[in-house]
């Protein structure tokens, strides 16, 4: 696809999220990231605990009030939509799924209700048949029956959880959904049955995801483009492929070079590259650069030369 | 014990527990061999009998569980047997354990150098400035920074990652025989699962502890093991080298497990994923406890549980697609794969053991 025919649906510009400002334990949890996502797509968001990752993904869905920088989603600002109406109607068009499918659904709830929830917020159904109705498809969507929908959270596997709190994302009908580690607290085996469903879901209903995860090869199979993120800061932004293949940025290898692969040969011939964090705090101003085609980097003008020696390096390859 | 080299021996091990829903049979006839020196990995889905089957070793199962059958046998006494004081005298001393989460088992109003010189000073009946001196050396030996200076903080003071080198810590102080990990890595960062499993392996060979490791992350089990078990259902199903289950495996499930996590170059649209649950252990399935999650199943599987079946000395599986009368089936285009890479790799292996003997036997000659 060229960039003409991709359509942004979300642009996250100099978004900064600073927790106890002004105090001596300031955190910059997010520092001045920028990033869009396409239509259609899913962006895929790694880095470690404390990269800032998660925090992101709550800023766009205004969980938390950013401290600066735009979030600009189908072309709008939702923080300078005026009428509650407004924001309403915009807000569902953004859902999020949760890492803990224990935490996340309200024990004393049946799951109809849960489910139901956010029908009922934005009045979708007109009488308790049609209500009746739509629960009843989203549980079929999701791959679990309508009988289960008088049951409680108790009754269900983690796998099934998930299954639960998806559609409850689904059921105001949105085009953008977060999905924060959905699949971190899963068995292997149910990991994959959930990843499977979310890629149907987004063929089926044309959804945006931003997939925000710390298991590498999962997002890596999930994601069209991915972005790094530590302390706070976007370090690369590049398609799943390419970033695998070609890491440019050293924190990027780093990570990458640290993944248990199931294969017991590779594993015993694996080298680990170390990453001195140290350098990115040298005082030096960096920006994302595109260094090849849809390739960002963070870089300081004078590193921007040995980024591309490195891309022509990745590039002069058979592909 | 059956054989010299084995440290432990856990036979027809089996353990209920009492709910009010009724009876769960959480371990199923486990046996197994932990050798000397060695890495076992147990790997499975939560539920599989894998912690609790490490709880028995320690004698710290729950008090609904009990020990309807088995042995678990070590330095020649039978674990399951001893009484809670002398199990006290192999607990942390002979045999110890590390825990998932690095913030849990750790006590939080303790200084750390204490906690880490308090096996010595209960189990060695160590002075305290004597065993801080070796608690000191063992935060050095397992890479924490500025040791000295950090003796005396307090657990919420550290990283995760340094949380965990502390638990090891703590594990190691008195060169167990057997140590078990169970998920020792899986609430850290990669890079910093990374540090971790180096060290672990590493601190085997000065120490020469035997390992028993618990995860179900089969890229962590590629890098660790030596050898591996595969539970379902409070089962093994089959256990084999490591090589052996990543590159030969027989049992559908293990099947299921290598083909359900994507490498860094899977490119299908839909990832292979085994279709529904495990079962309910209240009342296991008659026959294969996999066989309702199993395209490969036969009839029998239904009606009788299959027995292990001999793949090599090392290598077994308890599949009845193993029997010489089974219908032969192809596993899945993944795990033909990975059959390929082993074949080549022993291809591989064998003639450059054949190039050595040919040059040995050259200079041989040049020499004559």
């Amino acid at each position: 696809m060229t960039d003409n025919q991709r359509e942004k649906l979300l642009e996250v510009k100099h978004l900064k999220q600073y927790f106890n400002v002004g105090k001596a334990d300031e955190v910059k949890a997010v520092d001045d990231i920028s990033f869009d996502i396409y239509k259609g797509e899913t962006f895929g968001l790694v880095g470690e605990s404390g990269s800032g990752k998660t925090t992101t993904g709550r800023a766009i869905i205004h969980l938390y009030e950013p401290t600066a920088g735009e979030i600009i989603f189908d072309g709008r600002d939702e923080s300078k939509l005026k009428s509650k109406q407004d924001r309403q109607t915009f807000r569902r068009q953004m859902q999020m799924i949760f890492q803990d499918p224990y935490a996340s659904l309200n024990p004393r709830m049946t799951v109809k209700d849960i489910v139901a929830e956010g029908i009922d917020i934005n009045h979708l159904a007109k009488d308790k048949a049609e209500r009746d109705q739509m629960v009843a498809d989203l549980l079929e969507t999701v791959g679990l029956n309508k009988d289960h929908a008088s049951r409680y959270p108790h009754e269900f596997s983690g796998g099934q959880r998930q299954r639960i709190g998806i559609a409850r994302a689904l059921a105001v009908d949105p085009s953008f959904v977060i999905c924060d580690e959905p699949i971190s607290a899963l068995d292997v085996s149910i990991q994959a049955q959930v990843v499977n469903l979310l890629k149907d879901l987004q063929r089926e209903k044309g959804l945006t995801y931003l997939f925000i995860a710390h298991d590498l090869s999962m997002v890596k199979y999930i994601s069209d483009r991915i972005g790094v993120m530590h302390y706070g800061r976007m370090l690369e932004i590049a398609d799943a492929d390419e970033i695998y293949a070609h890491p440019l940025h050293d924190y990027t290898r780093s990570l990458l070079s640290a993944v248990p692969v199931p294969d017991p040969e590779f594993e015993r011939t694996r080298q680990e590259i170390p990453y001195d964090g140290s350098a990115e705090n040298d005082g030096k101003e960096r920006t994302l650069v595109e260094i090849a085609p849809h390739h960002f980097v963070r870089a300081a003008p004078d590193e921007i030369e040995m980024y591309q020696k490195r891309a022509e390096e990745a590039a002069l390859t058979h592909s | 014990m059956e054989n010299q080299d084995n440290v432990l021996e856990v036979r027809n091990l089996e353990i209920n527990f009492d709910t009010f829903a009724g009876t769960v049979k959480a371990i199923r006839n486990v046996s197994f061999d932990l050798k000397k020196g060695e890495t076992l990995a147990i790997v499975g889905e939560s539920g599989s009998g894998k912690s609790v089957t490490t709880r028995a070793i320690m004698g710290l199962l729950a008090r609904n569980a009990k020990v309807a059958n088995g042995t678990i046998e070590y330095q020649d006494r039978d674990l399951l047997q001893l009484s809670e004081r002398d199990m006290e005298q192999i607990r942390g001393v002979d045999i110890a354990e590390i825990f998932q989460d690095p913030m849990t088992s750790l006590d939080p109003t303790m200084k750390i150098g204490r906690q880490i010189a308090e096996p010595l000073m209960i189990h060695k009946n160590m002075k305290k400035d004597q065993a801080e001196a070796e608690a000191l050396k063992m935060m050095k030996l397992v890479g924490i920074t500025n040791a000295e200076d950090r003796i005396n903080d307090y657990p919420h003071q550290f990283s995760g990652g340094m949380r965990q080198r502390i638990v090891i810590a703590i594990a190691l102080i008195n060169y167990p025989d057997i140590l078990i990990a169970d998920e020792p890595t899986t609430a850290l960062d990669v890079t910093i699962q990374a540090q971790i499993l180096h060290l672990m392996k590493e601190l085997q060979t000065k120490i020469n502890t035997s390992i028993i490791f618990i995860t179900h992350d089969l890229g962590v089990v590629a890098g660790m093991a030596d050898r591996v078990a595969v539970m379902y259902a409070g089962q093994i199903v089959e256990y084999g080298t490591v090589d052996e289950i990543f590159y030969d495996p027989k049992h559908p499930y293990t099947w299921g497990l290598l083909n359900s996590m994507p490498t860094l170059d899977t490119k299908e649209n839909t990832l292979p994923s085994i279709p529904g649950t495990p079962p309910d252990l209240l009342e296991p399935p008659v026959g294969d406890a996999f066989a309702a999650r199993n395209q490969y199943a036969l009839k029998i599987d239904t009606q009788k549980q299959p027995p292990f079946f001999k793949v090599s000395d090392t290598h077994s599986a308890a599949t009845w697609l193993l029997d010489p009368r089974a219908p032969k089936v192809t596993p899945p285009a993944t795990i033909l794969e990975r059959q390929k890479k082993y074949a080549a790799m022993h291809e591989k292996a064998v003639a450059e053991a054949k190039r050595a003997e040919q040059e040995q036997h050259r200079s041989g000659e040049e020499e004559g």
